[in-house]
């Protein structure tokens, strides 16, 4: 094969470029094209999430029901929810990965190329076949993104199909993240020692434990809802002895290390940006990474802060209220090493540092309802209520979906070789911000005044609140048509220059932009200091 | 169509929101529904306290976090032409910042053991309820009284919910959360419940009186609640139970000891379906 041969002449001519036309899309094995289609694609689930989300506000906007039934609303919920978690917010970070990780440490690639092309052609087959149960007899699934039996047993066709392509995410996933640990473990410039190593690529080196920890054990409580369902066991069954708690066990050991896996990522990129736009060292930068490290420890022992109300018994609920109410600890850590960084520097304000300054103040907001939600007696009333609904999103959208356009607003001149439009950008990010809380904080309200979550429709106490959480959702995602705008036009403007940013720290902005199709073929010898060793 | 649109509470809350912001009053939050019901059990009262105490926890803790950043936003800009200071440690900062939320967890987690430790405690009860959950109604069962029923959604919530309906759920009492068949209590007393279904998750949520436990199908949970207010508290199914999850509210009637008397003597007397289950 041609490729082949390509690879063989590879070091008598080492700048060869890409393939042409779809080859080098379909055979891609080039970390930096590869990070393009994972952004591209979890760009597109960002879209097709966001519109469902639209549904579901549309429907929400007035009590009655106007445009939906309630089982194609459950639908929604559920689907919009795996979209986002899987297709949108995973595989974008795994894309800023790809880009950034060889480029930070000073490798030629990922390690294992062909393996990297296969994680990312896994999950348009896995989205595909999600998408398409929305036609299927009984419909798309609609027992909740979480799945719980015995409800999720009574989906239609669409059964096999979900649990199949929650199982090629899984693998997808796994697959990344043991291309991202054998990249930062083998392939760092030989001078990068491991504490020198730049602190987004320690976040995604802890994320990628924690998913190569977790994602079987997911996989393996979907593979034993299967069995249930079609081979006659009774894993989660109590008519044959089973116990569906079980499952809600399982699921969460999986799913409270999987909103770390969201977050940590998120972590690194913001840990980037502001000591560039502070123009100042990060602050205690091994406090943040040993942060990171007890952040991802703990959210082991912590996952039935999601069970408080299954019956369990006290010294279990006091255990896990506990163990729940110390990840305060490090994620203050990190809130507050953020702070002391922006403390005397001499902060600009270009568009990834408003998304990264948003992120610090409404993560924190997140954070804080997440620590009112450790407290059970209380939790017992906010559980499965419109509270946690609003914790929730504020850390995942101001939280990890404002990092990665952070991200991508960062190193987007270093992709394309051309500086954003940096006045539409700012409009982006604040009528993003705007209207992300517009759409996010009355939900605290109606939570707390007794909205169930999950409801099609609701009591007309709940109205008012409703209605401003669908008018600002509308908001948000018009809002998101700017960025498209934004993106289309990467290409033209300004030249950016090597640096793009005002002496930026890491080794990607030693090479030039845009930054070529290969970059350190040879290792890179020395280091640029960290800012910490500048002027010392 | 009638108009649905109702601008003047919007309004009313909007104006609401922005001075509640400053200012929560006790008032405030009963009428507009911002903020947790006090409710109507000790628990209840508990719970709402530890809620409110974590509430202003967070508040100062975010006042103190944030007016430093909004601070450093405005002081520590580049167009101020202030030159970037160079420091990245201060051990006594973060010692500080370590130590100092590990004794604020250490506080909170004090109190809220011990109310945690009461809401556990359901011996010595003076009347047992067993609640089941179908998809998508409720049964009770007085297990002291031989005597049982459905509740489900009342009829004019029923009609008014259907897609375009054509009928504003505003004219309709208690929408959504009302039911033909309530569960009446005596005050005062111990009331202990015990949840299971019989077929997927369900949960059994009253506001105001700090119960959420789920109803699972091969298992019997267990809670217990002792209202001191007469009167009549709403809620709904809080687990994700199928397509009309959103439709199987709950109903709890306090009254005075002789009108419960009355009322399962009647009922049992009346109603073949009560006495035969
Ligand atoms: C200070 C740190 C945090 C604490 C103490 C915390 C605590 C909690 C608790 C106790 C719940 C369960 C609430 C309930 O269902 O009753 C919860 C739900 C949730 N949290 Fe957090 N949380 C924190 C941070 C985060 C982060 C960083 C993320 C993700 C980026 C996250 C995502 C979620 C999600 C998705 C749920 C809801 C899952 C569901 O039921 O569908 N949380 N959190
Ligand atoms: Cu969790
Ligand atoms: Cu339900």
């Amino acid at each position: 094969m041609s490729t082949i041969a390509a690879e063989v002449n590879d070091h008598a001519h080492d700048d060869h470029g890409p393939a042409k036309g779809i080859k080098r899309w379909l055979f891609a094995t080039n970390h930096k094209d590869i990070g393009t289609m994972y952004l591209i694609f979890s760009f597109a689930m960002f879209l097709v999430g966001g519109l469902m989300a639209l549904v579901i506000r549309t429907e929400l906007f007035q009590p009655g029901l106007q445009f939906v039934h309630p089982e194609f609303f459950n639908q929604m919920t559920t689907m919009h929810a795996l979209i986002m978690v899987f297709g949108a917010v995973m595989p974008a970070f795994v894309g800023l990965a790809n880009w950034m990780i060889p480029m930070m440490v000073g490798a030629p690639d990922m390690a294992l190329p062909r393996m990297n092309n296969w994680s990312f052609w896994i999950l348009p087959v896995a989205f595909g076949i999600l998408i398409s149960t929305l036609w299927m007899d009984g419909g798309a699934p609609a027992s909740g993104w979480t799945m719980y039996p015995p409800l999720v047993l009574q989906t239609g066709d669409a059964f096999p199909f979900l649990i199949f392509s929650v199982h090629l995410m899984g693998i997808s996933s796994i697959m990344g993240a043991i291309n991202i640990i054998v990249t930062i473990m083998n392939m760092r410039a030989p001078s990068m020692s491991l504490l020198r190593m730049p602190i987004f690529v320690w976040t995604w080196l802890i994320t990628a434990y924690l998913l190569i920890a977790v994602m079987p054990v997911l996989a393996g409580a979907v593979t034993m809802l299967l069995t249930d369902q079609f081979f006659g066991t009774s894993f989660f069954l109590a008519a044959g002895g089973g116990d569906p708690v079980m499952f809600q066990h399982i699921f969460w050991f999986f799913g409270h290390p999987e909103v770390y896996i969201m977050i940590l990522p998120a972590f690194g990129v913001v840990s980037e940006i502001i000591p560039t736009f502070a123009r100042k060292p990060l602050f205690g930068r091994d406090s943040m990474i040993y942060a990171a490290s007890c952040i991802a420890f703990l959210s082991f022992i912590v996952w039935a802060h999601h069970m408080f109300t299954v019956g369990m018994p006290l010294s279990g609920q006091l255990f896990f209220m506990f163990a729940t109410m110390l990840i305060a600890v490090p994620t203050g850590v990190k809130v507050f090493n953020w702070v002391a960084t922006m403390w005397k520097g001499a902060m600009t304000f270009e568009t990834p540092m408003l998304f990264a300054l948003a992120f610090v103040f409404l993560f924190t907001i997140g954070g804080f309802s997440g620590l009112m939600l450790a407290i059970t007696p209380a939790d017992i009333q906010y559980h499965d209520s419109y509270f946690v609904v609003a914790h929730f999103h504020y850390v995942l959208v101001p939280g990890s979906v404002f990092a990665i356009m952070a991200g991508v607003y960062y190193w987007l001149p270093k992709w394309t070789g051309y500086m954003y439009n940096e006045s539409l950008g700012k409009l982006h990010f604040w009528l993003s911000t705007i209207f992300v809380n517009l759409t996010f904080f009355p939900m605290h309200f109606l939570g707390l005044a007794g909205m169930p979550r999950r409801i099609p429709d609701y009591s007309t106490q709940f109205a008012d609140f409703n209605m401003i959480a669908s008018v600002g959702a509308f908001g948000f995602g018009l809002s998101q048509l700017i960025l498209i705008y934004v993106l289309l036009t990467a290409k033209k403007g300004v030249p950016a220059t090597d640096a793009v940013w005002d002496n930026p720290e890491g080794l990607e902005w030693t090479v030039p932009s845009p930054a070529p199709f290969h970059t350190f073929d040879t290792p890179p010898e020395v280091l640029p200091p960290l800012k910490q060793e500048q002027h010392a | 169509m009638k108009a649905r649109w109702k601008p003047k509470p919007m309004l009313r809350q909007l104006v609401l929101i922005l001075t509640s912001l400053a200012a929560t009053t006790s008032t405030a939050r009963a009428d507009w529904g911002l903020n947790m019901p006090e409710g109507v059990t000790e628990l209840s009262k508990e719970t709402y306290d530890l809620h409110m105490l974590i509430f202003w926890v967070c508040v100062w803790i975010g006042v103190v976090v944030f007016g430093v950043m909004i601070y450093s936003i405005f002081a520590h800009r580049k167009s101020r032409g202030v030159t970037p200071a160079n420091f990245s440690h201060s051990t006594m900062a973060e010692v500080l910042w370590t130590a100092v939320p590990v004794v604020i967890l250490l506080a909170l987690a004090v109190p809220t053991a011990k109310t945690l430790v009461r809401l556990e405690d359901s011996r010595d009860p003076d009347l047992t309820i067993v609640a089941t959950g179908y998809q998508w109604k409720w049964h009770y069962r007085y297990q002291d009284e031989d005597m049982g029923f459905y509740s489900t959604l009342s009829l004019d919530s029923l009609e008014a919910r259907r897609k375009q309906s054509g009928i504003d759920p505003f004219t309709v009492e208690n929408y959504l959360l009302d039911v033909d068949n309530p569960v009446v209590v005596p005050v005062g007393k111990k009331v202990r419940l015990l949840l299971t279904s019989n077929d997927v998750l369900h949960a059994w949520w009253v506001p105001d009186l700090a119960i959420k436990k789920d109803a699972i199908p091969g298992i019997i949970n267990e809670t217990w609640f002792k209202a001191e207010q007469v009167g009549t508290y709403r809620g709904q199914c809080a687990e994700l139970c199928g397509k009309d999850h959103g439709y199987m509210p709950i109903v709890v009637e306090v009254v005075d000891e002789d009108a419960y008397r009355a009322w399962v003597d009647t009922r049992k007397a009346d109603d073949p379906q009560f006495a035969a289950r």
